[in-house]
């Protein structure tokens, strides 16, 4: 396909999604809340499996790997969570929300320990919060962090979310948020946000 | 690389050759007033508050320089690109002030740290203060740093202090991404057009004279080798070198000839006149209204 031949725009991607990406900002935690019950870890880990990454709302916390341990204690819970880069300036939202959310279902104390060691990486995304990244037009990372090509700086071959084909450029190395980089689609001709590998 | 030739290139400020040379003159290095520690458990709190405080300060100093750029950046791309880089920088500035804070033990917080205290008492690398300039000098300054700070961050990601190796471990995966990008831009540049060749050329003249201070060691700086919380400075010159080296030599660019150097910043406080004004700019706010609160 040449690149004047028109090409139908893909939908936004964000009117292909289900509703229940929206779940964390509003209906599932009104639940969590008023649902009577006692006070578990296997309790606040639902709570927090709506608690989503500010910065992309389609991906609840435990999907991006930074809950790191829930401890619960009478009414009492700790929550361990890595930072995803050592200034993301959502952490402290993350933190925020994390307690708002705990303290509503009914924990007298919520406390939210960051940790550093071992340090969060691209790796810790699970397979759900690929999934979901995707299907925000996020194109999830592309290998491992531990790979070659990441320490010789070669592009990892990384694939449209909008349209699936490989023909794609890297435009930017750093995007609207510090987890980002800018990408382009050869094919469909759409920018795409890819999500780091580190 | 000697630090005792201190030849400005022409139309260089005239106060950097008296500045340059010997560590600390009569009177400039007041720290040395400071009375005899009363065990050493008290001298190797010192030391290490002081070793924190200038992880921090380099890495905040050089923070606010690349946050200038927000909004004028040549492209859009870059001017995300660096206030990205800056984002990375204050977070590691961050963790070491909280970090330096606590060590200290008189109640200082990491906003304390980055607002209350005077130019002299900061102990950023005098490179990480010099004006933006154009997009090359910039890129130079953030390369020559990033080729550096990556080295010394693999060495504290080994430090015998745990909370400052978990912060370099995370902070390595950051400072490899930004030194990727800086030297794309020396590359290009170099291998670029006339313009932005005569423009890269010109920033590395003016700014290789302050790397000397990458490598030069003082008492507190061996107290912290000795123990093995942070890496001989000296050894990592080498690699250093021929990392760099070998960029420029795929930008197609010679070593600067600039045989000046100069030194104080980071161990004495003993900075270039730029760091005044950023500090002005930075902790005005904090001064007029203490306490302030967003
Ligand atoms: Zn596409």
């Amino acid at each position: 396909m040449s690149p004047r031949t028109p090409v139908p725009r893909p939908k936004p991607s964000g009117a292909a999604l289900p509703d229940e990406i929206f779940a964390g900002f509003a209906g599932a935690p009104m639940q969590a809340r008023n649902a009577p019950g006692p006070l578990t870890e296997e309790r606040a880990r639902a709570v927090l499996a709506t608690v989503p990454d500010p910065e992309i709302p389609s991906v609840m916390l435990p999907d991006l790997g930074v809950i790191r341990g829930v401890e619960v204690t009478g009414d009492a819970v700790t929550v361990r969570m890595s930072p995803t880069y050592t200034g993301c300036p959502a952490t402290d939202l993350m933190q925020m929300m994390i307690r708002e959310q705990l303290t509503a279902t009914g924990f007298a104390s919520v406390t939210v320990d960051l940790v550093l060691s071992p340090p969060w990486s691209s790796d810790d995304i699970t397979a759900e919060g690929r999934r979901k990244m995707a299907a925000a037009g996020i194109a999830p990372p592309a290998h491992r962090a531990t790979d070659k090509r990441h320490l010789t700086g070669t592009l990892p071959d990384v694939a449209c979310p909008h349209c699936g084909s490989a023909d794609t450029v890297m435009t930017s190395a750093f995007g609207a948020t510090a987890c980002k980089a800018l990408w382009r689609c050869n094919a469909c001709q759409e920018p795409f946000d890819y999500f780091k590998c580190i | 690389m000697a630090c005792s030739i201190p030849l400005p290139p022409p139309g260089h400020p005239r106060k950097y050759p008296e500045m340059g040379g010997r560590e600390g003159g009569e009177g400039w290095n007041r720290r040395q007033k400071k009375a005899t520690p009363m065990n050493a458990s008290a001298d190797h709190n010192d030391a290490l508050f002081r070793y924190l405080l200038r992880l921090g300060d380099t890495s905040h100093i050089l923070c606010h320089r690349l946050g200038e750029w927000c909004g004028h950046g040549p492209i859009m791309e870059e001017d995300i690109a660096l206030t990205n880089v800056a984002l990375d920088l204050i977070g590691q500035a961050r963790l070491f002030y909280q970090y330096a804070g606590e060590v200290e033990g008189k109640g200082r917080t990491e906003d304390d740290l980055a607002f209350l205290r005077p130019e002299r008492d900061f102990n950023n690398l005098l490179l990480v203060e010099q004006p933006n300039g154009d997009y090359a000098k910039t890129m130079a300054r953030q390369f020559l740093f990033d080729a550096w700070n990556l080295l010394l961050f693999r060495a504290l990601e080994r430090s015998t202090d745990a909370r400052i190796a978990e912060i370099a471990a995370k902070a390595v995966k950051e400072i490899t991404y930004h030194r990727r990008h800086s030297s794309g831009w020396v590359i290009r540049m170099g291998d670029g057009t006339e313009e932005s060749r005569t423009r890269i050329v010109a920033a590395f003249e003016q700014l290789m004279g302050f790397t000397a201070e990458f490598f030069h060691m003082d008492d507190v700086d061996r107290q912290m080798a000795e123990v093995g919380i942070g890496p001989d400075l000296e050894s990592l010159r080498d690699p250093w070198m021929a990392d760099v080296e070998a960029v420029l030599a795929e930008a197609t660019l010679d070593w600067p000839t600039a045989t000046w150097s100069v030194l104080g910043g980071r161990h004495e406080g003993r900075h270039t006149e730029h760091l005044g004004y950023l500090l002005a700019e930075m902790q005005s706010t904090q001064r007029q209204f203490p306490g302030l609160n967003w």
